[in-house]
């Protein structure tokens, strides 16, 4: 493959445009592997899916294969899952707890940081072959670290730590957790995992549109809205029923009403746009009075307040990761190929909160993340037909323009969109995808106004 | 199956369960989504009842766990109104399907209940791609104004815990 050189891929990106290929062409795709993926702190996990030594979970690191783990002394280990004899996959389970590794093709046994640990035959080898050596050991990801719980690996050595790459988006996580009465949340009920014909980039694009559900979820507003609520539910038909309602709010208020924030590295977050008291202040709900009560005694009163008058609805942490702290939702991107992604969701439970609150999440998760939603889905019908659109050459260049003119400043470095609708969020990606693709430092260009 | 949810909201008869009936009715049922007649198709539901993708093999509840679909009754009715929407652009083209169900046996039954297994094949065409789907059914069938009606319908897909795009036309 020929390298792009960095002045032609600085062209495919102006101030409102960026061009089509960046959605299409495969060398491109190969460089943000490579300059992205293999760059920055890309989401991995969370500590509680390896809360005890020798819990272990597989995950992708762009195309690459990795084993999360706890080792013997507790620290979390990143490890390619590759035999460092003759490259087998090691690990084949998708999560599970053990003692070691070891390969199934000649049994070379690994200590749970990768170390080779025991090798039968050893006599076997070449005089000079070192077991203690690093070429004998699984390889480990140059850098781990993770943020209340939240771990994240970078593949360059050095570098920013994961704290100033977050920048402002460490309050967007503290959200995630502090909403737990006990201070602490898990991983649990299970996950999703979609795909779509489509650019891994689209994803994210999506995540903080307020311009589109009006029209995409149409189907599912008008379905929702002519449903009559004197139909037995559960309560997980209810809260579907009241959130696809919420996306038929109208125009005005999606612009006036929501807000969009922006920080370096192509952070960004989404404002919370309910106003349905039971779905996210939820105080027409006993289940959510319980939960405040009980965060209440943990926390005080004036803490209690102020972690629930944090009122984001997506945080996006570039390039891989969204979450929601209302519903306590996330979702991972792995890049696939150029065309394919694939998207894993997880639910978080708070821990000390009302049981029943926990199937509110789940409900919420099957209704916005699910693969058979009545929203999620013509989500994907839109990253598919984009997929197939943009691979037309028609037309060269696609528009990112929307509030250019009037985003504005905001506090902790960040800019916001004055409009709610702007696509501040996306031109803001594009700055740190200019950044990481060319090795410069974002020049903010794109999120500047036009004079 | 972990139909652990009430039983049937009235009974009729005490008629023994024949499971060449069961048969017909689940035969029928297919037809009618084959034949994207939805209206229909909710018709053979209880006003109770539920219908139940579970995104895990063995997956014993739909409350602490996510699932690929899980509607109570009023969910149910607004996914199929939302199927016969005009914009429903994950359906645009429409997708065709044609379905075999099979090896069907009678699990468990009493007057006010049959538990009723069977299998399932179903080819989904749609924009120029042919999606194949396989798996076991559960239906909880109960006598409702005279007519057989499902209760609960529990579908396990073999490969319930895949990467998938979207599932609209339900199983």
């Amino acid at each position: 493959m020929e390298q792009q050189p960095a002045h032609s891929i600085a062209q495919l990106v102006q101030p409102a445009r960026v061009h089509r290929s960046l959605y299409t062409d495969p060398q491109i795709f190969e460089l943000e592997l490579k300059h992205i993926f293999g760059t920055a702190w890309i989401y991995v996990g969370h500590e509680s899916q390896v809360r005890n030594v020798g819990d272990y979970f597989c995950t992708m690191l762009g195309r690459k294969a990795v084993i999360v783990v706890r080792d013997a002394s507790g620290k979390l280990q990143v490890i390619h899952n590759q035999c460092a004899h003759r490259g087998a996959m090691v690990v084949a389970s998708d999560k599970g707890h053990t003692d070691e590794f070891q390969c199934c093709y000649h049994g070379w046994t690994y200590h749970l940081d990768g170390r080779l640990k025991a090798i039968p035959l050893l006599h076997g080898y070449p005089a000079d072959f070192n077991p203690k050596s690093g070429k004998t050991a699984m390889t480990q990801v140059a850098r781990v670290m993770s943020y209340r719980g939240f771990i994240f690996v970078s593949e360059a050595a050095d570098g920013p730590s994961l704290e100033e790459a977050l920048n402002h988006m460490t309050t967007s996580i503290d959200d995630m957790v502090d909403r737990a009465p006990d201070g602490d949340i898990e991983v649990a009920g299970g996950t999703f995992r979609h795909v779509y014909n489509g650019n891994w980039k689209l994803y994210l694009e999506n995540l903080c549109d307020a311009a589109h559900p009006w029209f995409t979820h149409r189907s599912s507003i008008d379905a929702a809205q002519q449903q009559k609520d004197d139909v037995l539910s559960d309560g997980s038909g209810e809260i579907a029923i009241r959130q696809m309602r919420q996306n038929g709010a109208p125009y005005s208020f999606w612009e006036s009403q929501v807000g969009i924030w922006t920080y370096p590295n192509g952070h960004s977050y989404l404002g919370d746009y309910h106003d349905d008291s039971k779905l996210v202040a939820a105080m027409n709900d006993p289940v959510f009075r319980d939960y405040i009560g009980m965060l209440e005694a943990k926390k005080g009163k004036a803490e209690a307040r102020r972690i629930l008058e944090v009122s984001r609805w997506n945080s996006n942490v570039y390039p891989n990761l969204s979450f929601m702290s209302q519903f306590q939702q996330l979702r991972v991107i792995h890049p696939i190929a150029v065309n394919r992604t694939e998207v894993h969701t997880y639910c978080f439970k708070l821990r000390g909160a009302p049981e029943r609150m926990f199937q509110n999440t789940i409900s919420f998760a099957n209704i916005v993340n699910g693969t058979g939603s009545l929203v999620l889905t013509d989500d994907l019908e839109i990253y598919n037909r984009i997929g197939i659109g943009l691979s037309s050459e028609g037309a060269d260049w696609i528009e990112i323009g929307r509030g250019y003119q009037s985003d504005g400043p905001a506090d902790h470095g960040g800019r916001q969109g004055k409009n709610s609708t702007s696509e501040i969020y996306i031109r803001n990606m594009f700055d740190a995808w200019l950044s990481y693709m060319t090795g410069t430092p974002a020049s903010a260009a794109l999120r500047q106004g036009a004079a | 199956m972990s139909a652990s949810a009430a039983s049937s909201t009235t009974v009729d008869g005490g008629a023994p369960w024949r499971r060449a009936d069961c048969e017909d009715f689940l035969v029928h049922e297919a037809r009618l989504l084959d034949e994207a007649q939805f209206d229909a198709w909710l018709a053979l539901f209880t006003p109770d009842a539920q219908y139940w993708v579970p995104s895990e093999p063995n997956q014993q509840t739909p409350h602490h766990t996510v699932s690929l679909i899980y509607d109570d009754r009023r969910l149910l009715e607004t996914r199929v109104r939302r199927l016969a929407s005009p914009r429903i652009y994950s359906q645009e083209p429409r997708s065709r399907t044609s379905r075999i169900v099979a090896n069907v046996t009678l699990e468990e039954s009493s007057p006010d209940y049959a538990i009723v297994r069977s299998k399932f094949m179903m080819i989904e065409f749609r924009r120029n791609e042919q999606r194949l789907f396989g798996g076991t059914c559960f239906h909880r069938l109960v006598r409702y104004d005279g007519a057989l009606c499902i209760r609960l319908k529990r579908v396990d897909l073999v490969n319930c815990d895949a990467p998938l795009d979207g599932l609209v036309v339900p199983f």
